[in-house]
């Protein structure tokens, strides 16, 4: 009994048998995971990169490189919500009838949380925020975030909220209880056990990041653009980002609340949403989809920034109705706070409160609309250059209206009667999913990755990973509408009727393309570094480009711009350009910067040992690194030394450099 | 195939004109592959696109007129995208080139007000449809143009969403049914659905839209079945392992076939007593219909209210005391008779969404297809981690 006792202080309630060591697609992930893991740490210690690793990255707080980790997280985790995807589709073509395919319930609906989850959380969203933070500095003219600390320490709880969900898949299990956790089911009676708990903490830590990432680029867009560039001169991209980040801070705090609402129904015994005493799991739906809808426009809003600015570049053309783009954008955010109800029409609510959200997510499809109308009249007249972004943004036009279209479909609730949580659904979202946020972020990459590395991306990759891409898009999801209109409902580990089978294989078809998609697109990064040489771009412009992050080298300086440039126009760059722009030579001044500080990646630390804690009720654990986190942040209000000056030298030094190489090419 | 190799696969050269035929030689080839499509379309069963009933008809319908109403839109965008991407491609010299053209009051007239007036025809189909199909709403008529005769009654179903297996009781005929329905053609049948433990939802796809069934609360179905035959019937919300296999036939059936189908159920049926339904309600899954010829009269009534088990306080009594101004501190008292989530972990079965260390299980483990730990694989070392679910109730 004491031995009990003592293991469960140190230990809580973690034992040997909760590593499944035994399981054999965990044996081969594991030692997949160990040797590529032991790989990049011998080569990280080869080359000596821990110091620059640790000084030049983790401890970063230029927003440049806070971007590029973000998309490396994005791009990380999309494999594992890939493979999660794979495994899915593979279980579905087999399963039917006597067949009761690999993976059982118990696995099987682990596999499609864990999915849902990472797919949206891990890597949409660091997506996003990566482009957003490379971006939108650099296209106001600034020099870095307002509070680049901040922004370190909301990277690293991104990381620290993925590494939480992550480490579920060594020890323990995660939730089988959905992407958005309904309970009853994910409440402490229904789903005993660790599932749901590393749900929550890794959900409430990254979205600690998220909220902090959103109030910084909300104060940096609002604070601190360049003189002359009001707010009808901002970029669009800009716009998307501050609609976007404007929800994120008025969408992301509900979440944490709900979360916390159902964290304490889980650990204290309060009957938030219990069937017990009272509680009401109806308040669980309003209350996550009041978060989860606007989630849906925090993902699409700088996609739709990205393709507005790529189009404009590539079809060499002032962006049309440049206007109603930033009121269309403007009334998506609003509206997006109108809708959720639909996410739940068939739960009973009468017949006019089930209008009234049904019509107000109509109405969303009209600035929508008019945002792909204006897409399509820049290119109207445009010149065409068929450039991997383009041919992204192309492809997104056609697919993402299929996709608008079963959305507004969708809206209709007698409609929705027939095809809510049918596979027509979820045909539906990764119609906008993917053709939207993912196109988008696609596109992004291949657009500003010169800005980034000062070399292009090599196209013949580009373009076979698009194609893999969009056809493996089409047949993946396409089959799945079909089988929605045949009354197949969703997260079904087996079924029996044979005849459906075919549409199963056909869809794992697809996602075997897309597969080719994403290797095509990480042998498209690998030639590019390679060829690097090849591919340099020197002038810091490749695209003719419009907006100011064309007008600084490839990759930029530190400090971003050695002036402060005046905004005299839209496309800012552009205007410069047309109007004879000349670099100053002289007259550098000492930059003022911000300094590197590990506060954020050591806070962020702390938090995966507090989540550990709380997850498997090691409460000392727990208790000890919530103190730490304390004492950290505490601590690093005492460090006065967070800033430096570039030297006026140095300034001159990298500019001079800059001029020599733009007058060896001219 | 048909296309010249090089082509395929435009290369990096900005040798841009010559992507052309290929290009079109895929749409060609895209719509060569149409009319297979169509031909294995034919072959299954869009139960939704071709239901059985009035309700699903009318769904259905809503479902074709609205997406007709978006294709105005939709195929114009669709069709101006590929056409705008061919006709300015950087290639064409002959195309227009007007880098200056940014503003059109006429166009943003137009591109605003033509999916306003879309959204506006489809909003009024909305509020209209939304009314009508209500499905708390009794039904108006049996098909188009065939009223409900006035004598006739709806015929009563309660359903409950149990784990996992759907119960059904009729109480104009006393009998009750487990992972089967049935039900005359063309008599208006209204459902009253609950759940037992989680949130589930009921949906025969030929019949009906779906509509959730919810512990501790009742939702309405109204629908009627038009044509006999033999329809498949479904949990569409996901609720724990045994969810798949939560499936029944629903049989539409001629008068005389249903009171056939009626006497076979009382004359097969067993009884259902509250024990009984105790033992029914606990987890299992692919249960094989089953057939009561009768049961305890007020059973679905306890069963919504969370009663159905001896001690339990019913919801509505509680909250008739709430609604007398609570019972103060004497409700301490009625604590553990308003618990009734945790009766799954003190009768020793497994929760639905449970996992380690609480399942009582290998994490992931390959066993277990039926959604049961397999006993040689929790050995005794699995046995010190039965004790965790309990220990966390210290409520």
């Amino acid at each position: 009994m004491a031995d009990t006792d003592l293991m469960n202080l140190v230990f809580g309630r973690l034992r040997l048998d909760d590593i499944p060591y035994h399981e054999p697609i965990l044996q081969v992930t594991f030692a997949g995971v160990a040797v590529v893991g032991l790989a990049v740490l011998g080569v990280i210690t080869y080359y000596r990169f821990w110091g620059p690793l640790w000084r030049d990255w983790v401890t970063s707080v230029d927003h440049k490189k806070i971007g590029i980790m973000y998309i490396i997280l994005a791009i990380v985790m999309l494999l594992r919500g890939f493979a999660d995807a794979l495994l899915m589709r593979s279980q579905q073509a087999i399963s039917f009838g006597e067949n009761q395919g690999f993976l059982p319930p118990h696995h099987y609906d682990q596999i499609f949380t864990a999915h849902g989850v990472i797919m949206i959380f891990f890597v949409a969203m660091p997506f996003v925020t990566g482009m957003m933070n490379y971006v939108v500095p650099l296209q106001i003219g600034a020099r870095d975030v307002a509070f680049p600390f901040l922004n370190n320490f909301s990277f690293w709880m991104t990381v620290s909220g993925a590494i939480t969900v992550m480490i579920s898949l060594f020890v323990g299990e995660f939730s089988r209880a959905t992407w958005l956790a309904y309970p009853p089911l994910s409440g402490a009676d229904m789903s005993p056990g660790v599932g749901v708990d590393y749900y929550i903490w890794g959900l409430q830590i990254a979205g600690i990041g998220t909220t902090l990432s959103g109030i910084n680029l909300v104060a940096t867009i609002v604070k601190m653009r360049a003189p002359g560039m009001t707010m009808m001169k901002l970029p669009i991209f800009v716009w998307t980002s501050l609609c976007t980040n404007a929800l994120i801070v008025a969408a992301f705090p509900i979440l944490s609340a709900v979360l916390a609402l159902l964290t304490l129904d889980r650990y204290v015994g309060t009957h938030f949403f219990t069937n017990d005493l009272g509680g009401n799991p109806m308040m669980y739906f309003n209350l996550i989809w009041i978060w989860g809808h606007p989630e849906v426009y925090i993902l699409i809003l700088p996609a739709f920034g990205i393709f507005s600015e790529v189009t404009s570049t590539f079809c060499g053309k002032r962006l049309f109705g440049y206007v109603s783009m930033v009121y269309a954008t403007v009334v998506i955010t609003i509206l997006s706070y109108l809708v959720w109800l639909h996410h739940f029409f068939t739960m009973g609510s009468g017949a006019s409160v089930n209008s009234f959200f049904g019509i107000t997510t109509m109405i969303i499809s009209i600035p929508t609309g008019a945002k792909i109308f204006n897409w399509l009249f820049t290119m109207f007249r445009g010149r065409i250059r068929f450039e991997v972004p383009m041919l992204w943004t192309v492809s997104f036009m056609v697919t993402f209206v299929i996709g608008g279209m079963t959305g507004v479909l969708l809206a209709v609730p007698p409609a929705d009667f027939v095809l809510h949580n049918s596979l027509f659904l979820i045909a539906h979202f990764h119609n906008v999913i993917i053709g939207g946020v993912l196109f988008g972020m696609f596109a992004g990459v291949n657009y500003w990755w010169p800005k980034a590395f000062g070399f292009k991306l090599d196209p013949f990759w580009g373009k076979v990973s698009f194609w893999f891409w969009t056809v493996g898009f089409y047949v993946a999801f396409m089959p799945l509408y079909v089988l929605g209109l045949m009354g197949v409902t969703r997260r079904q580990q087996h079924l029996e009727d044979p005849s459906l089978q075919v549409w199963f294989v056909l869809a794992a078809c697809g996602a075997v393309l897309i597969a080719i998609g994403i290797a095509a697109m990480l042998t498209q990064f690998t030639v590019s570094i390679r060829n690097r040489e090849k591919l340099r771009d020197v002038t810091g412009d490749p695209w003719g480009g419009r907006t100011l992050e064309w007008s600084t080298s490839s990759p930029p300086p530190e400090y971003n711009f050695a002036f402060t440039p005046r905004i005299h126009d839209l496309d800012a760059w552009y205007d410069m350009k047309r109007r004879g722009y000349e670099r100053p030579r002289e007259g550098f001044k000492a930059i003022h910067m911000p300094k590197n500080t590990g506060t954020g990646a050591i806070i962020s630390a702390f938090s995966v040992a507090f989540s550990f804690g709380m997850v498997w009720y090691i409460w000392w654990l727990a208790a000890l690194s919530f103190v730490a986190m304390i004492a950290a942040a505490i601590i690093h209000t005492f460090n006065y030394n967070r800033d430096f000056d570039i030297p006026a030298d140095t300034v001159v030094r990298t500019e001079a450099e800059r001029s020599a190489v733009l007058a060896a090419m001219a | 195939m048909a296309t010249p190799a090089p082509n395929t696969l435009p290369s990096p050269s900005p040798a841009r004109h010559r992507r052309g035929p290929a290009a079109s030689a895929r749409r060609l080839l895209q719509a060569l592959a149409l009319p297979p499509l169509f031909v294995l379309l034919s072959g299954c069963n869009l139960v939704v696109m071709n239901p059985a009933g009035d309700v699903a008809v009318q769904q259905r319908n809503l479902v074709l007129a609205s997406t007709g109403l978006m294709l105005l839109i939709i195929l114009p965008v669709i069709g101006l995208t590929l056409w705008f991407a061919w006709r300015y491609r950087a290639s064409n010299e002959n195309a227009t080139y007007d880098p200056e053209w940014h503003h059109s009051t006429q166009l943003e007239v137009v591109i605003w007000t033509a999916p306003l007036l879309i959204v506006i025809a489809l909003g009024a189909l909305t509020w209209i449809s939304t009314h009508t199909l209500d499905p708390f709403r009794p039904l108006g008529r049996l098909a188009p143009n065939r009223p409900i005769p006035a004598d006739v009654k709806p015929l009563e179903v309660e359903a409950v969403a149990l784990d996992w297996k759907w119960l059904f009781f009729y109480p104009e005929l006393g009998i009750a049914t487990v992972n089967e329905l049935a039900a005359p053609v063309d008599r208006p049948l209204s459902f009253k659905l609950t759940a037992t433990s989680v949130m589930n939802a009921f949906y025969v796809p030929a019949l009906a839209g779906m509509i959730y069934a919810m512990p501790g609360m009742e939702t309405k179905l109204h629908a009627v079945i038009n044509k006999e035959g033999v329809y498949d019937g479904l949990a569409s919300q996901y609720s724990g392992s045994g969810f798949s296999r939560m499936t029944f036939k629903f049989h539409g059936l001629s008068n005389d076939g249903f009171d056939k189908w009626v006497d076979k159920v009382k004359q097969e049926g067993a009884e259902l007593g509250r024990d009984a339904y105790l033992e029914l309600e606990k987890p299992s899954e692919a249960v094989a219909p089953r057939y009561y010829k009768s049961y305890e009269s007020g059973l679905f009534t306890a069963i919504v209210n969370l009663c159905a088990q001896p001690g339990k306080m019913c919801m509505n009594e509680m909250m008739r005391i709430d609604a007398a101004g609570g019972a103060g501190k004497d409700s301490a008292e009625n604590r553990e008779r308003l618990q009734y989530d945790n009766r799954r972990i003190l009768q020793g079965e497994e929760a639905p969404g449970a996992t380690v260390p609480a399942a009582g299980r290998a994490p992931r483990s390959e066993d277990a297809k039926d959604g049961k730990p397999d006993p040689s694989r929790s050995g005794p070392d699995m046995n010190q981690d039965k004790a965790a679910p309990a220990q966390r109730h210290h409520h």
